[in-house]
């Protein structure tokens, strides 16, 4: 059942994503004809597909990497946080991953998560410090099952390809345009003769309308390809942890929150959980948005009352939505057989206060950093950074002393 | 002579899809036991988990004598079970026990911040739920594989080379059944 899910949310993509590549092909031609008007459209669609097949090699060989660096994520194994080791480790069981996802932890106070891995047998799941340290356990299984499903759902995949491309139809638009600001079009008038020169001036002007609007309509077909998969992302994290409550009380957290991620940019912005940049004065229902509004998707979890199976969301969202768009393809709808939901999970510590949170917030980032920590009996934590030397060290506000084994 | 040869393609594709159907139930088969050790890896943790449980939270809590009493009970009792029936029943039970204990913890503060009981809480929690997202794949093999031991033709198969039908991993209705009942 979930393999024809994938099957035709594959199908729909690359619909898209031809869409993507024939504008790049377009791109090519254009710019090589206002060149070279004798066949000089074919070099350019020839070199347009070099370089987007040097970026796709490049991130399919390297990409989750790639993006793990650049967004500062660092692996951590499970001492540094068992409950999200483990809520990882419940996930993938309840998705069925072939293999365990790798954890990473990224150093900031931003609450956002994030799923890499074009094949689900080797895959990352990265989430923010200001995330574990803000979420209690039902919210954090929530988040990272909407990670996993990204993974599972092959949206990862997806999301690298045509960033990929949109990264190239950019790249090519802007080297275009500023070798035109450089040679002046000089080349253009000296090379062609006054008869096609008419015909030659239009093509430059189709060219130069191309490379200013092609970025722009290649950044609204992956936004599109990216808003409808947060939907079905949400849909499937339902299903793996039948607990609706978890993710929405987990969205409306971190939509709380009003810091932007640094590490995040334009193209990475989609594979996040909810939008890391904030624009301002965007509307919600705008066509440049990656995410669909997080207000309509809290609305759509607490909508589910019968179940946690797809047909359950889908019910959820036409209830929201007043309409009937089918969000997820007849096949997952088919298996109509009632998923149970979960009950609440007790969680031993909530925490309430931003003060607390953000101590923890750093705990969580100075453990990431081998950081080794003390308990004074006199309540203090002493924090020890890991080049710290000396084999024992005295409390700053009671005086006792404590030795330190390395 | 044809008719030889035509008695003969006749065997060869008999003796092909009698193979084939064996194979498949064979995979069947093995998928069941696979998801059955995923499930039986989590009880086994369970149960070892339980010992240190009752061993940090006795110092504090000295009144749930019953609730610690059972735990144990049901834990000895789930671990000698045998069929996944009875398994399936007395795992629901020591889940039962658990939670009532999970209750009880909101009553002792002191319980509640004592780090080696925290960390003991989290890997039982996770320890439950992964119990709990495995069973619903080793159900869903069970029914795959029973329907294919009772279904035509490949029944004829499974009666003869003795495939029997899986039990499924139900817990729920007795999870339900012992919700803890708290009275104030």
């Amino acid at each position: 059942m979930m393999w024809e899910l994938i099957q035709s949310n594959r199908r729909k993509s690359l619909v898209l994503f031809f869409s993507m590549g024939l504008t790049l092909l377009l791109l090519g031609y254009f710019f090589g004809s206002a060149y070279y008007p004798d066949g000089g459209g074919f070099i350019g669609i020839f070199f347009a597909l070099i370089i987007w097949g040097i970026l796709s090699l490049i991130s399919y060989f390297s990409g989750s990497k790639i993006l793990l660096a650049v967004s500062g994520a660092k692996e951590v194994t499970k001492e540094v946080h068992p409950q999200l080791f483990n809520v990882v480790e419940e996930m993938k069981i309840s998705a069925g991953l072939p293999a365990m996802p790798k954890v990473y932890i990224i150093n900031e106070i931003a609450p956002n998560a994030f799923a890499t891995g074009i094949k689900p047998e080797n895959s990352a799941v990265a989430v923010t410090a200001g995330l574990l340290a803000r979420l209690n356990r039902d919210e954090l299984q929530g988040v990272v099952a909407h990670e996993v499903s990204h993974i599972v759902n092959r949206d990862v995949m997806f999301m690298t390809f045509a960033g990929i491309m949109l990264g190239s139809i950019v790249l090519i638009s802007e080297v275009f345009l500023r070798s035109l600001w450089f040679s002046g079009g000089g080349r253009y008038s000296s090379k062609s003769s006054k008869s096609s020169g008419q015909g030659q001036m239009v093509i430059m002007i189709i060219a130069i309308a191309f490379a200013i609007l092609a970025p722009i309509l290649a950044q609204l077909l992956y936004f599109a390809i990216s808003r409808k998969r947060e939907y079905l992302a949400d849909a499937s994290a339902v299903r793996y942890t039948r607990y609706p409550e978890g993710l929405a009380s987990a969205l409306e957290k971190i939509s709380d929150n009003s810091i932007e991620l640094k590490t995040a940019n334009k193209v990475t912005a989609p594979m996040y959980i909810v939008n890391p940049l904030k624009l301002k004065g965007q509307k919600l229902t705008d066509l440049s948005s990656t995410h669909p509004p997080i207000s309509e998707r809290v609305r759509i979890l607490r909508n589910i009352s019968s179940g946690a199976n797809y047909i359950d969301y889908q019910n959820a969202f036409n209830k929201v939505k007043r309409g009937k768009v089918s969000l997820i393809p007849s096949s997952g709808l088919a298996d109509q057989t009632t998923v149970g939901l979960k009950e609440e999970t007790i969680s031993p510590v909530s925490l309430g206060l931003n003060k607390q949170t953000q101590r923890e917030t750093g705990d969580i980032m100075m453990k990431v950093n081998n950081y080794s920590f003390i308990n004074c009996s006199c309540g203090l934590k002493i924090k020890i950074p890991p080049d710290f030397k000396k084999s024992e060290l005295f409390c700053p506000r009671c005086g006792r002393k404590h030795s330190i084994q390395n | 002579m044809t008719g030889l040869i035509i008695v003969l393609v006749v065997i060869a594709v008999v003796v092909l899809i009698v193979i084939s159907m064996y194979n498949s139930l064979i995979q069947l088969r093995n998928r069941v036991k696979n998801a059955w050790s995923q499930i039986d890896v989590q009880l086994k943790r369970r149960h070892d988990l339980i010992p240190n449980l009752i061993e940090t939270v006795k110092g504090y809590m000295k009144h749930e004598r019953e609730i610690m009493e059972n735990i144990t009970k049901y834990r000895s009792q789930a671990m000698s079970a045998g069929t996944v029936g009875e398994k399936a029943q007395a795992e629901g039970l020591l889940s039962g026990a658990l939670g009532q204990l999970r209750v009880q913890v909101e009553n002792y503060p002191d319980l509640k911040a004592n780090q080696n009981f925290l960390a003991l809480q989290e890997e039982l929690t996770s320890t439950e739920n992964k119990i709990s997202y495995s069973r619903q794949s080793y159900n869903d093999q069970v029914l795959f594989y029973n329907n294919k031991i009772q279904m035509f033709p490949s029944n004829i198969l499974a009666g003869m080379f003795k495939f029997n039908l899986e039990e499924f991993f139900q817990v729920e209705d007795e999870k339900e059944r012992a919700v803890p009942k708290v009275s104030f």
